[in-house]
């Protein structure tokens, strides 16, 4: 898991965005991190920072943050460059700080993308993502409607490929990562997630024009396969399920203009 | 003025009861639905499913979560899976064994009517939540898979990897998604609810502080539904998520909402242990674990050798030893005394001798490096991330943590409090897991409230309200409960006192953890009863909050939190302190037998509620007697 693993506590500097409000402009601020545990997580470390701030009486550094298991999708900043710091797979509320060294200058930024409006500090606006699951991110089945669980078989590959692709946990990450600013790796989560299972299929191509649509909206960038959000990406949600999406979304826009013809020549 | 407790539990054989009460209950006719408005407090597995059921349904649906997304809600950490007697194992699973499963489980201290009729709707939920994309793991032939899990002989758990609570979440939140486009749901984002607006004794509102920008507000409705979790951060140290917190059910009960057994709490066997003061939550190791894991300390006091140093004469399985029948797989609460005993002992490992090793090398063995990846490898991964440690070749170290509360606000049948018109579900509430939880059950149990209970229940309340009349936002009781909120936000950031919001809440986690936790004594709360109100007291003389009501602080959404815990622990000592008996999670040392809980069904074979009588002034304590006529009242054994 690299770092110094010499289980000595670290003095580190951190350089931090801080902005007072959505419409304030913002500054970097330097502040000092003192008798660091490598066993500390990244925010457990923020949380002893901001503990001495608010003794201090200044405000303390605001970020998103929830479970700090990993799996909420609320924490995430650019560390150093990085979306979600310098380990692979991992969320910013399991990144430790082992993986730093003494005397490190640490820089702190909130995700910068333009559909992610900052709001305070750290945290950002990351409503648009629930905008795009509304355009199509589901299967249209109301409660009630259901038949046994196993009446339709799946076969197993295909339950795991949609399991690696649900495993998405929102958190914006490849959004940040990407130079683009694009949520393709997002949206294509979901739109693999149901398009390998049986119960997805009847909405799927539907779902691919919609979602896709939707991500063009909200001024996301378009997807030049950079490849930074694979990498970015603390559940390793891989990139061929862009492709996947691409595929959806051009038979569903040739199936579209097919079918407006046919009704256009009734 | 003493509450009535009345369950309303339908007549009838046990297995016809809900059946029944189905057909008994009015209905709102399908053009009159779109005129009530109701209000769902929270978006985890209750609150999400709940909401886009009614707005499905045509009710005009409010929902409310304080992080920035419905998809946060902490149903998503649940990590092992969701019990349902599907019986697509043919290993003798049944309605009436799940049932029976757990009331034991709960050592006999749930309603058996309510019991029965979560077993009844497991079934249905996972053919909901397949129908809904829920990605659960299968076998080859396209079959869904099960695994076993603790206090059941049946393998009746259904999964997706280590995230099943991600996944079912996940399938609700999508759920209230396509609604919330259909423009059935509003969706109220980092928005908090601070207080319960009660006019002529029933529940007509909420009062909400958003998040972003501060501004409080007061939104009225015909019902209200809270599924706004349970209260395990009381201990500061627990696997819940940082943000879940009590103040909801704490204000509903200060405005009349009756609270059923505070001081039922579980302990988690199987979490990673603290590794120092700045420790900001704990994490959970699946009990998923446990099926493949084996739970052992040295046989010797003081014994610091690597643990691969230690052969088996000289080591302690003793799960094993104690409960030779289900061994590793006991129930939550006996795996976590059994913890601490051996600690208690002298024979802990690692850190300050608080741990126990949860040791995979006979896994490996038997069934190869390769399947024991498959099965538990994301856990694996986060062990070590947060270790620093390899489980597939040291073995894990784990140690009990606060994870759930049983406890919660008092409900009928019909999942109503003691206020008219206020709607308890999912972890919120008191009703189902008696005294202790068994794995896998609360994610059955939310989704079973919000998909398949509510839909009927409350149509039957706002048939029989109808005639209700409007309530008006110029009516004394909403302005005056909204200038109370404002009133206590402006006093907690005018105290500017010398000490921060968290170093309090964690002096708090730790009276409550030493003499509210995994073994209680009277001597001990007592002590406690006098140290909370004095720190209470501190509180609101020397807290100090920065910043202003009118933006985006955290430290005050938290100091608010904090002073609502700072009640509550003591309403939990307090019951704690009345129930003079050890059951379930609830473990009393001077009521034991041969180191095993001791239950007094002759004096305590109820569910304590207590009801709020004022600020200063004792609380009541109401009972409501729990009648067994369906399973005999015995001793739980698990060896």
């Amino acid at each position: 898991m690299g770092g110094t693993g010499s289980g000595k506590p670290m003095n580190l500097t951190l350089h931090v965005w801080r902005q007072a409000g959505p419409g304030a402009a913002g500054a970097m601020r330097t502040y000092a991190a003192t008798d660091v545990s490598p066993d500390m997580s990244f925010l457990e470390m923020l949380d002893v920072v901001n503990e001495g701030l608010v003794a201090r009486g200044e405000p303390p550094i605001a970020f998103d943050h929830d479970c700090r298991e990993g799996i909420c999708g609320s924490c995430g900043m650019m560390i150093n460059g990085q979306a979600h710091g310098p380990w692979k797979a991992t969320t910013t509320c399991q990144l430790h700080m082992r993986a730093f060294s003494d005397g490190d200058e640490i820089v702190v930024e909130p995700w910068r993308a333009a559909p992610f409006p900052v709001i305070k500090d750290l945290v950002v606006d990351r409503a648009a993502f629930d905008r795009i699951i509304q355009a199509g991110g589901y299967v249209s089945v109301n409660t009630g409607n259901a038949v046994d669980g196993n009446a339709v078989p799946v076969p197993k590959t295909d339950a795991d490929a949609a399991m690696d692709a649900a495993a998405c946990i929102g958190c914006g990450a490849c959004v940040a990562a990407c130079p683009n600013g694009s949520a393709s790796l997002f949206t294509a989560a979901k739109i693999t997630h149901l398009g390998h299972l049986p119960q997805g299929q009847p909405e799927r191509h539907r779902r691919a024009l919609r979602m896709v649509t939707q991500m063009d909206l909200e001024h996301f960038g378009g997807c030049s396969l950079f490849g930074e959000c694979q990498q970015a990406c603390p559940k390793e949600i891989s990139i061929d399920a862009i492709s996947r999406m691409n595929r959806d979304f051009v038979v569903a826009s040739v199936m579209q203009a097919e079918e407006r013809q046919v009704a256009g020549a009734g | 003025m003493a509450i009535d407790l009345n369950a309303k539990v339908p007549s009838g054989p046990l297995a016809q009861k809900w059946d029944t009460h189905r057909f008994e209950m009015k209905l709102v006719n399908p053009a009159n639905k779109r005129k009530y408005k109701v209000l769902v407090v929270g978006s985890g597995l209750a609150g999400a499913s709940a909401a886009a059921s009614l707005a499905e349904l045509g009710y005009q649906v409010n929902c409310y979560c304080f992080q920035d997304s419905p998809r946060r809600a902490h149903s998503i950490a649940a990590q092992g899976g969701i019990n349902a007697a599907k019986n697509y194992q043919n290993d003798g699973d049944s309605i009436w064994r799940l049932f029976y499963d757990t009331i034991k489980g709960g050592d006999f201290r749930a309603r058996e009517a309510n019991v029965y009729r979560l077993a009844q709707i497991s079934v249905n939920i996972i053919d909901q939540c397949v129908a809904q994309g829920v990605p659960f793991a299968r076998e080859y032939g396209g079959t869904l898979s099960n695994r076993s899990f603790g206090g059941a002989q049946v393998s009746r758990t259904f999964y997706a990897r280590g995230q099943t609570g991600q996944q079912l979440l996940l399938g609700a939140y999508q759920a209230l998604e396509k609604e919330i486009a259909k423009g059935t749901v509003r969706m109220f984002p980092r928005t908090e609810m601070l207080d319960l607006v009660v006019v002529d004794g029933r529940a007509r509102g909420i009062v909400v502080r958003d998040l972003v920008t501060g501004a409080i507000d007061t939104h009225l409705a015909d019902a209200v539904l809270l599924a706004t979790g349970g209260y395990g951060n009381v201990f500061y140290l627990s696997t819940n998520a940082k943000g879940s917190n009590a103040t909801a059910i704490w204000r509903a009960h200060k405005r009349g909402a009756a609270f059923a057994n505070p001081c039922y709490t579980q302990i988690h066997p199987t979490c990673i242990p603290q590794s120092g003061e700045y420790q900001s939550k704990l994490t959970l190791m699946s009990e998923s674990l446990r099926n493949d894991g084996r739970v052992w300390v040295p046989k010797a006091k003081g014994d610091t050798r690597a643990p691969d140093q230690i052969p088996d004469a000289e080591r302690d399985y003793y799960l094993e030893r104690k409960y030779p029948s289900y061994g590793n797989l006991s129930p939550r609460d006996i795996a976590s005394r059994a913890a601490k005993e051996v600690c208690d002992e002298g024979r802990g490992v690692g850190p300050g001798g608080l741990g126990v090793y949860l040791d995979f090398r006979d896994a490996i063995q038997r069934v190869g490096k390769d399947k024991v990846e498959e099965r538990y490898g994301n856990l694996f991964e986060m062990y070590q991330r947060i270790t620093d440690e390899d489980p597939y070749r040291v073995p894990m170290r784990i140690y009990p943590a606060v994870h759930y509360t049983m406890g919660g606000l008092w409900v009928d049948y019909n999942l109503m409090s003691t206020i008219p018109g206020l709607f308890v579900l999912g972890e919120a509430n008191f009703s189902d897991h008696g005294a202790n939880r068994l794995g896998a059950s609360a994610l059955m149990q939310g989704l079973a409230d919000g998909y398949f209970v509510i839909p009927y229940t409350l149509g039957d309340y706002l048939a029989r309200s109808a005639g209700m009349a409007p309530v008006k936002a110029d009516v004394p009781e909403v302005k005056a409960t909204e200038a109370e909120v404002r009133a206590h936000n402006d006093r907690l950031l005018g105290i500017k006192g010398k000490r921060t919001v968290s170093s309090i809440h964690r002096e708090l986690g730790k009276v409550m953890w030493d003499k509210c936790g995994m073994a209680r004594e009277k001597s001990g709360l007592e002590s406690a009863l006098g140290s909370i109100p004095a720190l209470r007291e501190e509180f609101w003389r020397n807290v100090t909050v920065p910043g202003s009501g009118v933006e985006l602080n955290q430290s005050l959404e938290h100091a608010g939190r904090t002073a609502d815990f700072l009640e509550l622990g003591e309403l939990m000592c307090r019951d704690a302190l009345h129930r003079e008996e050890s059951c379930g999670g609830h473990f009393r040392v001077e009521h034991q037998e041969a180191g095993e809980a001791k239950r007094d069904d002759a004096r305590f074979c109820y569910v304590g509620a207590w009801e709020y009588t004022g600020a200063g002034k004792a609380p009541a304590l109401v009972k409501e007697p729990l009648a067994f006529e369906n399973v005999h009242l015995a001793t739980r054994s698990y060896k």
